[in-house]
């Protein structure tokens, strides 16, 4: 059985102008131990959906969703108490701006500490010497010193690794990344993931790593969901994913990727995900799509069998079908 | 951090010489003789006119008689009050407790119910207790002091019979007052029912005085706490899994007060005008009634004196003020 089961969740949120769907009946499993990307443009729904699970939207949204288990728990109907006790203990989070997600008034010491009484009920002493250990696992130098420091008088891949560490400090069963590195310079890019994929393998929590990086994906994923203006279009493991994407933007996505470009100019995918206003009848990407025909303009595709990556999509690709393109 | 304070006490300078030509200069602009005032209706021969006129100083050139006074408060000497003869310096300070007293409960009476309805409000924006605070709240904040005043004296002294109209303490105790705060003196002095009485006298004009900054207090909590809910690190504390109220009470509210700490200390300026109004209604024997007492005399000293004192002391309240941003908010205590 997996760690986590998503089924059929949606998202709405009430704005000015009517309800804006930003999650569309999207499906998750994540196992122990895996690591799972989900990817997407800006406006895909990829953090929608994860803060839906965690419970952190703001009160305009409203999740439906026919089951969110969590570790054999029942999320959806459980009462809001008993959920924090999961929340931030078997179930943790970190986001993307490690500057402004910890609190500029209290040192980092003081917040580490905090999730430690709260979900563990360590005393005084047992807090400060577990939140030493976890400042060293987490590669913070100095850690007794570095305990008293506020927000500001640290880098921001410090403040990740700081933020990492309070999301681990429970030993959480999944961890959610948000776009972990998006914020960071890239040779810090690459000592966070590194770390994130180390915890991993030390601890044996299952990952789930939100990002729009294709080249994130590639080194650190080993399974990937690719969300498209909040949908599921497709789902693979990392390497069939790379080889042979079977929905057209997932192949739009990887051609875009600079590494790949075969000619002087990067290719791109026109347009932008549509907006509340400008949604198709049918393939959400169809106005985007080179293969886009009639039936895709008008009736929305269904996900395909599991061969097929469950790509929604009428004319998924194959191997040869992108060879020829 | 102390070259800070010092840097702050620097600006104090211009405002402080400043502050002693308005109010210099304020007194003397109004029309009316303070020398004519004091004769009364009996009225003073033009020989003896003169004669004070000179003793006073009046005769000579206005800017040596502001060079007089400037050197005289740099000694410490506010001069002498024209009607009591006593010195301005020492009468201040004999009346400034009550005042004091009643503008901290007044703060106690608006902080401690303002920040809780500031928070609840903006938690459950939109809902009726916010809706319903808001409005109350704007309402408290236009209403005249005098009008609200007379009200309730009318309900809870009058029609109710449960405070005091007016004084600081029942005519049945006397003891000798030692620092000037009744709450302290009536506690020391040992006599049964003299804090009741005391406290029983402060409610009406603590509540009268409290009101404008309670409701600037509420608003301000409400919007400041508002804008921090939608911070990043907010979402961090649930992410947590920690109590709501930890989270509006402990995480938000920290963030939020700065704003707040600032409204409550220009709030301080408010109440000591405030106290002008709430003191002679109730007949509390306040540096306010002193103030308007010597306007009416034109007692030029006792106003000039007073006037800078009070801008004195509104100026340490606001530099205490932003020395607590740096206590609150250590971003701040860098620079």
């Amino acid at each position: 059985m997996s760690l986590l089961r998503i089924r059929n969740l949606s998202v709405d949120f009430a704005t000015a102008s009517g309800r804006f769907r930003a999650v569309d009946s999207v499906d998750q499993d994540v196992n122990t131990g895996e690591i799972l990307a989900i990817v997407g443009e800006s406006g895909s729904g990829k953090s929608v959906s994860m803060l839906a699970l965690m419970g952190l939207l703001p009160w305009t949204a409203r999740v439906t969703a026919d089951e969110i288990s969590f570790d054999g728990q029942d999320l959806l109907n459980m009462d809001r108490r008993a959920r924090r006790r999961i929340i931030g203990n078997d179930l943790a989070m970190i986001f993307q701006e490690p500057m402004s997600s910890l609190n500029p008034c209290f040192t980092v010491g003081w917040q580490i500490k905090e999730a430690l009484r709260f979900h563990l009920g360590l005393d005084r002493r047992a807090r400060h010497a577990r939140a030493v250990e976890l400042f060293e696992q987490v590669g913070i130098p100095d850690p007794e010193k570095r305990l008293s420091a506020f927000p500001h008088q640290m880098s921001g891949g410090m403040n990740q690794r700081v933020m990492i560490a309070m999301a681990i400090s429970c030993k959480p069963k999944l961890l959610i990344a948000d776009e972990p590195t998006t914020a960071l310079d890239v040779t810090i890019q690459a000592q966070i993931l590194d770390l994130l994929a180390e915890l991993r393998n030390e601890t044996a929590m299952g990952l789930v790593l939100i990002t729009h990086d294709m080249g994130v994906v590639a080194e650190t994923a080993e399974r990937v969901s690719v969300q498209y203006a909040g949908q599921k279009i497709e789902e693979q493991p990392v390497v069939p994913l790379f080889r042979t994407p079977h929905h057209p933007y997932t192949a739009a996505l990887l051609d875009a990727l600079p590494e790949r470009a075969t000619e002087k100019r990067l290719p791109t995918i026109p347009g932008v995900v549509p907006g509340q206003f400008d949604r198709p009848p049918g393939c959400l990407f169809s106005p985007r799509c080179k293969f886009a025909d009639d039936r895709c303009r008008g009736e929305p595709p269904q996900p395909c069998g599991a061969d097929l990556g469950q790509a929604r999509c009428f004319h998924p690709l194959s191997t040869d079908e992108r060879l020829a393109s | 951090m102390l070259n800070y304070v010092l840097s702050r006490i620097l600006t104090f300078v211009p405002t402080f010489i400043g502050v002693t030509l308005i109010s210099f200069g304020f007194i003397r602009v109004l029309p009316g003789d303070p020398i004519i005032v004091m004769a009364g209706e009996r009225g003073l021969s033009q020989e003896r006119y003169d004669q004070l006129s000179r003793q006073f100083g009046f005769d000579r050139p206005i800017y040596s008689q502001f060079w007089d006074y400037f050197v005289g408060v740099l000694h410490g000497d506010l001069g002498i009050s024209f009607v009591t003869k006593k010195p301005v310096w020492d009468e201040f300070f004999a009346l400034f407790p009550a005042t004091l007293e009643l503008s901290v409960c007044a703060m106690v009476f608006a902080v401690v119910l303002g920040l809780p309805a500031g928070v609840i409000a903006a938690v459950n924006r939109g809902k009726f207790f916010d809706r319903a605070l808001m409005s109350s709240a704007l309402v408290g904040y236009s209403m005249p002091i005098f009008w609200w005043a007379l009200l309730l004296i009318i309900v809870f002294s009058g029609n109710l019979g449960w405070t005091p109209v007016s004084g600081r303490i029942d005519l049945i105790y006397y003891f000798k007052d030692s620092t000037g705060f009744m709450l302290i003196d009536s506690l020391a002095s040992g006599q049964k029912g003299a804090f009741t009485s005391a406290v029983r006298h402060l409610i009406l004009p603590s509540i009268v005085l409290g009101t404008i900054p309670l409701a600037v207090i509420a608003r301000q909590t409400r919007s400041a706490m508002l804008e921090v809910l939608g911070e990043d690190y907010i979402r961090t504390a649930r992410a947590k899994g920690l109590a709501p109220v930890r989270i509006n009470g402990i995480h938000a509210l920290r963030n939020a007060l700065i704003p707040v700490v600032t409204v409550i200390g220009l709030s301080v300026g408010t109440l000591l005008a405030g106290a002008i109004l709430t003191e002679t209604i109730f007949s509390w024997p306040g540096i306010g009634k002193w103030m308007v007492d010597s306007i009416f005399r034109r007692d030029y000293p006792v106003v000039q004196g007073g006037l800078l004192l009070i801008a004195v002391m509104v100026m340490i309240v606001n530099l205490t003020v932003d020395m607590l941003y740096g206590v609150i908010n250590p971003k701040i205590r860098k620079r």
